[in-house]
Parts: structure tokens; sequence; C-alpha cells
């Protein structure tokens, strides 16, 4: 769902050296030219380093993010409910099989992206390290933090990298309906009655910041956003997607009736834009770092699954095993 | 630490979203046979309904051209301009063809 | 034909499939693979876009003004008439493929009948509805041998699923009035002929699996009378909760 953390690690130096600077020429040439480049093209490692981390961290976030939401499905409150969630859960489920198989593409098994997932060596998006305490964040997972998702996917649908910007075509196309969902379910929530009215407004509250966040940390502070601009791995900066998307949701929220948790928060007649009030980096960073409400439930979810999930990966490989074997003594007859 | 004995293999997912139009590749999954990938292809790439029939090969089965060759395979055929209808002017008098 | 006997039976088709899509969605993001966490999705889904098909079509034979989801967010679990196997507890993977596939066995059969009952509703509903259960019943059914014919510890999880569920089986054949009537009037099939076929299936998947096909002997019961074990209460009290603690809400 989202692709935070890219700016995290400083480039390595010594790989990018290796690269023969003639090759280098013409690859940034074929990026300048918008050409895409595909899995078996040559690519300087400092690319393929990127893309491998970006991608992969891109699955994990929709694979941990299966969690928090998947803490409601069995008790959304009507059966139409009870399938949008649980249609939507799934389909974050396989948007992260998609980046897993866009990822691989460059030549690292999915076993071993999980396995740096489970031993807490790579990252995933800090949004999915809050809880959702009561139904609206349902809704306001779907409006804010998908809303969020989509302003970072959809320039990531024209990344130089192939089967990346096609896994996001397609999850672009599915993504829409998040959105859609989360803001019909915060708009029942609004016309509905007081109790559902509290509920709304104290998700806003509580999402409202994260989800600024999502866009990752001001490009004046990011390190290698340059070079991945260059790239054309990203497109566009973490400011101005958050802008924008500040810009559209502000008066999506007031059609609700909700008030945002900023009290600076306001319309600049002259620019257009609604300009907002600090964002509490020192909490991003702690989150990124460890130490987030539910960070150790996360990865404790994941690792469960997996473990609990060995027998039964080792049961059908085994049993495949055996048809084959057999399939090839009968030929053998 | 990783376990990569214990993953099952990946397989390459084709589509054919409708009767009439060829099959496309639309990503990969893994599976620990074909009878598997075709139904789990079902579930992972064809749950809106894009699809009629599903095709899946053992991605490791796939033979590729080499990209490095890209130029001596393909460019040569750039220059074949004369395969081309536009190639060949016609009088626009005459008709139906 | 009382609307009552066709409202009884039409709750007891609709209640399996939502408390079965309930227990199977309990999965979701937990699978023990990223494909199949995907694909036991898609079954829940099934299960319970039947169920509210089904709920439906119960509330409108009662005539009282319930809608479905009235039916399953406000009834006590004395109303509920879903089969006991539904409501077992996933336990492991074993578990609830095992359970999953018991059910879809007797699903496909009920439903290919179904699908020419005289009751039209109920007909379109179980011919669309049967696509979806054979599906279901290839996936469960390859668990199965998978499991049955994989490792020792998968043959033993899959026969220890297998004993433990076996009693839960003989419900899904029981007739009583309500069935009876039913029969009588075409709308359903007559329980010991679905039994028939479903021996079939599960016989050639249990010897495909290699595993010991338990000894026909008591059977449980009372799911269909609202009789039901310890474990549907603490689902429904999770499934209701926000129904129940907002009266008159809607979402």
């Amino acid at each position: 769902m989202y692709t935070q953390g890219l700016d995290q690690r400083a480039p390595e130096g010594a790989a990018k050296a290796a690269d023969d600077a003639a090759a280098l020429v013409a690859f940034q040439a074929r990026i300048d030219a918008e050409e895409k480049i595909e899995p078996n093209d040559w690519m300087p490692q400092g690319y393929r380093r990127t893309l491998v981390r970006q991608i992969s961290q891109h699955a994990h976030s929709e694979i941990v993010g299966m969690l928090p939401e998947g803490n409601w499905i069995t008790r959304a409150p009507s059966l139409r409910r009870k399938m949008i969630l649980l249609a939507k859960v799934q389909d974050e489920g396989g948007h992260g099989l998609y980046l897993y198989s866009a990822a691989e593409t460059l030549g690292v098994p999915r076993a071993e992206m999980v396995e740096q997932l489970l031993a807490g060596k790579a990252k995933y998006s800090s949004i999915f390290n809050y809880p959702t305490l009561t139904w609206a964040d349902i809704g306001a997972i779907g409006w804010l933090v998908d809303g969020a998702a989509i302003m970072n996917q959809v320039p990531l649908c024209r990344c130089s990298y192939g089967p990346y910007a096609r896994a996001m075509i397609r999850i672009c196309r599915e993504e829409s309906f998040h959105q859609r969902q989360g803001y019909e379910l915060m708009l029942k929530l609004a016309q509905g009655t007081s109790g559902q009215k509290r509920m709304a407004q104290d998700a806003l509250n509580r999402w409202w910041w994260p989800s600024l966040m999502m866009f990752g940390p001001s490009d004046k502070e990011s390190i290698h956003s340059s070079q991945n601009m260059a790239w054309k791995i990203k497109r566009v900066s973490n400011d101005d997607l958050r802008q924008k998307f500040i810009d559209v949701t502000v008066p999506q929220g007031h059609f609700l009736g909700l008030t945002f948790p900023d009290p600076e928060l306001r319309l600049d007649e002259a620019s257009g834009h609604w300009l907002h009030g600090p964002i509490d980096w020192t909490e991003f960073n702690r989150i990124l770092a460890g130490d987030g409400p539910c960070n150790r439930e996360r990865m404790a979810a994941r690792r469960k699954a997996h473990a609990d999930g060995a027998w039964v990966r080792e049961a059908a490989a085994a049993h495949a095993a055996k048809r084959a074997n057999r399939q090839r003594a009968k030929a053998a007859e | 630490m990783t376990d990569n004995r214990m993953e099952w293999p990946l397989w390459e997912v084709f589509v054919r979203s409708r009767n009439g139009l060829a099959h496309r590749h639309v990503g990969s999954l893994h599976a620990v046979d074909g009878t598997m990938a075709a139904e789990l292809a079902r579930d992972v790439y064809c749950r809106r309904a894009e699809g009629v029939s599903v095709w899946v090969a053992r991605s490791a089965d796939i033979v590729a051209s080499d990209p490095a060759r890209k130029d001596e395979l393909f460019e040569p055929m750039v220059s074949k301009v004369y395969r081309h209808p536009t190639f060949y002017e016609i009088p626009s008098d005459v008709k139906n063809i | 034909m009382p609307d009552t006997a066709h409202f009884e039976f039409l709750l007891r088709l609709g209640d399996s499939c939502l408390v079965l899509g309930h227990r199977l969605s309990e999965w979701c993001g937990h699978a023990p693979e990223l494909e199949e966490d995907i694909a036991l999705a898609n079954v829940a889904l099934d299960l319970t876009g039947q169920a509210d098909m089904l709920l439906a079509e119960a509330a409108r034979f009662e005539g009282k003004g319930r809608d479905a989801d009235a039916l399953a967010f406000l009834r006590d679990a004395g109303d509920f008439r879903n089969l006991l196997i539904c409501e077992r507890p996933n336990g492991d993977f074993a578990h609830t493929i095992m359970r999953q596939f018991l059910f879809d066995a007797w699903q496909v059969e009920l439903y290919g009948a179904l699908a020419a009952s005289s009751d039209k509703a109920l007909a379109g509903i179980a011919g669309k509805a049967v696509k979806e259960a054979e599906y279901h019943l290839r996936h469960s059914g390859e668990w199965v041998v998978r499991l049955g014919d994989g490792t020792p510890e998968s043959h033993s999880r899959a026969q220890d699923a297998l004993d433990l569920l076996w009693p839960y089986t003989g419900e899904m054949f029981e007739a009583d009035e309500t069935v009876a009537a039913l029969v009588a009037a075409r709308i359903a099939p007559d329980p010991a002929a679905l039994q028939s076929a479903w021996t079939r299936t599960v016989d050639d998947v249990l010897a495909e699996a290699t595993l010991a096909k338990p000894p026909s002997g008591w059977m449980q019961t009372g799911g269909l009378t609202g009789r039901h074990s310890e474990a549907l209460g603490h689902m429904l009290a999770v499934m209701q909760v926000l129904p129940r603690s907002h009266p008159g809400a809607k979402w």
C-alpha cells in the first residue's frame, strides 16, 4: 500500500563504482527517453537494490496491512460490510503478492524477503503499527490511509521498472474501491447516531497525522530522493504529494461534518492550498524504529502465521514430489 | 536462516480475458504443482472476473531471448519497411487494395 | 406447505453458510501461504454471499419485517439453525480443511438437488451457488489429499481432524418433520439420497489421501433444533457486538 522508508538508507557507493561508466550513461539515456527497464536488462546495482528494497517494503506493507483491518472482519456490523471488508483485506493480500512477484523478477526469492521481514530486518509502512480501536477506524483507513496510498501509487504506475509499473497499474485499479468504501463507511457514521458520530470523529483524530506521515519525510530531509527521481523510480516529491492529499481530503472531511485535529489548518486564499501545522516527526521516527503501539503485535502475528503454516507448506511440497515420482515411475513402466 | 527448500516453485500466469482474445501474461504466483497453480491463479488474478481461461507455466521452464542481444535480434527488422503496406504508394483512384 | 417449515429450512441453509463463512474469515491474514490466504477468503466470501441470499429469502417467508441482517446479527444462539460442524473452531489448517471438505461434499449434492426445487427462488440461488460449492470441494478435497498423503506430521494432523469431526457429519442427513414436509412439497431433496452420493465422494478422497474413515458410531445432533455447542455463543458475541451495542444504528 505504500512505499515509505525508501529514503532511510544511504546509497551503496561501492557497488556503484563497479558499474561501467559507459553503461551507466546508456542506462540513464534509456530512462530519460522514458523507456521501461525489464527484468533481464542491464541495470546499475544501485538501481536494482533500490527497487528490491522499495518493492519488498511495499509488499510487506500490504501483508502487515492486512492485520489492523483484519482485526474487524469478524465484527463487521452487516453482511454487506462483512463481505466488503473481507474482499478488501483479501485484495491487500493480492497486492502484496503482485509486488513480491515484481521483486522476484529482480532475482530475490519471496522466501528471502519474507524471512527479512520476520527477522525484523525489513521495513514496512509504520501506519500499520497503529491500532484499530473502533469500527470507524475501518472507514478512516479506507478514506485516509488508502487515499494517501493512492496518491503515492498513481505516479508509480509510470515507474521506469516495467514489472513494478505493471503491478502498480493493477493495484491502483483495484485500490480505488478501497478508498470509496472507506468514505462511504464514514459517511454512514457521520449521518448516524451520536455514538456513531463520536466514533467517526475519534477515528479522524487518531488517523489524520499518521496519514500525513505516510508521504515520508520532507524532501529537504530526504537524502537520496534525487537519485530516485533521476531513475524515475520516484516521480513526485513527498511534500508535493502530501500537499495534494491534504487539498483533496480536507473538503471531504468537512462534508462529513468532522473537524481535523490541527488548529493551524487553514485555506491559503492566494495559493489555494490548505496549510497545515508541523508534523511530529519524532513520533514517526520512533515508530519506524520499532516503538509504536502495535509493532510487536504485528510482527508476532506474522511470525505465528508463518511458523504455524510451515508444516502445511512442507506437506504440500512433499505430496507434489510423491505425485511426480509416481508419474515418472508410471511413465517408465 | 532462509529455508528456500520449502518455497513452492514460481509459476507464470496467463489469462484469457474473453474468448476471441489471446492469453496474456498477468503475473506470477507460488504453487506446488500445475493443478494448484491454475486454481490459485483464479483466486489471485481473476477476483474481478478478469478471465475465462488461465494458463500457467513454471517460471524456470520459460526460455527467453537474451536482452543483451536485443539489437542484433530485433533491430534488423526495423529497416525492412517494405514489409509494411504503408511502404507502397497506390494512386488514390485505385480502390479496395 | 406451511411457511414456518419453509422458513426453518431456509434458516438451516443460510445459518450454516453464515457460520462457516465467518469461521473461514477468521483465517484472513493468517493462512499458511499467501496464495492460500486469498483462496480461503474467496470461499468465505462465497459462503457469506450465499448466507445473505438465503437469509433474505428466509426473512421473506417469515413475513415479520426482518431482513437478512436482523436474522444474522440480532438472533441468539438458540435461534440459530446451522449444522454443528460449521461452528467448530478452526483449530489447525488440517482441521479447517477437513471441516470444509466434509461440508463441501454435502453442499455440492444439496445444491445440485435444490437447483431443481419447486421453490423457484431457492432453485435460482442453488443453481448459482452449486458452481461455487463445486470449486470449494475441489479446493478442499485436493488439500485433504495433500495433507493425508504429505508428510507423517500432516497425515497425523489430518487423521486427527477427521476423527474429531466425523461425529458431526450425521447431522447433514437428519430427517425431521421440517425436512419431511419440504421433501413432500418437492422443495428439498431426500437426505438419504444425498448421503449415498456424499459417501462416495468422501470415500474416494479419503482413500486417495490414505486416511482411515472412522467407524460409523454415535453422531452429534442439535444444531437443527437450536441446541448448539459452547463455541457458537462466543462466535456470536464477537460477530453481533456492533448491532447489539448500537440498537437501531445503520451501518
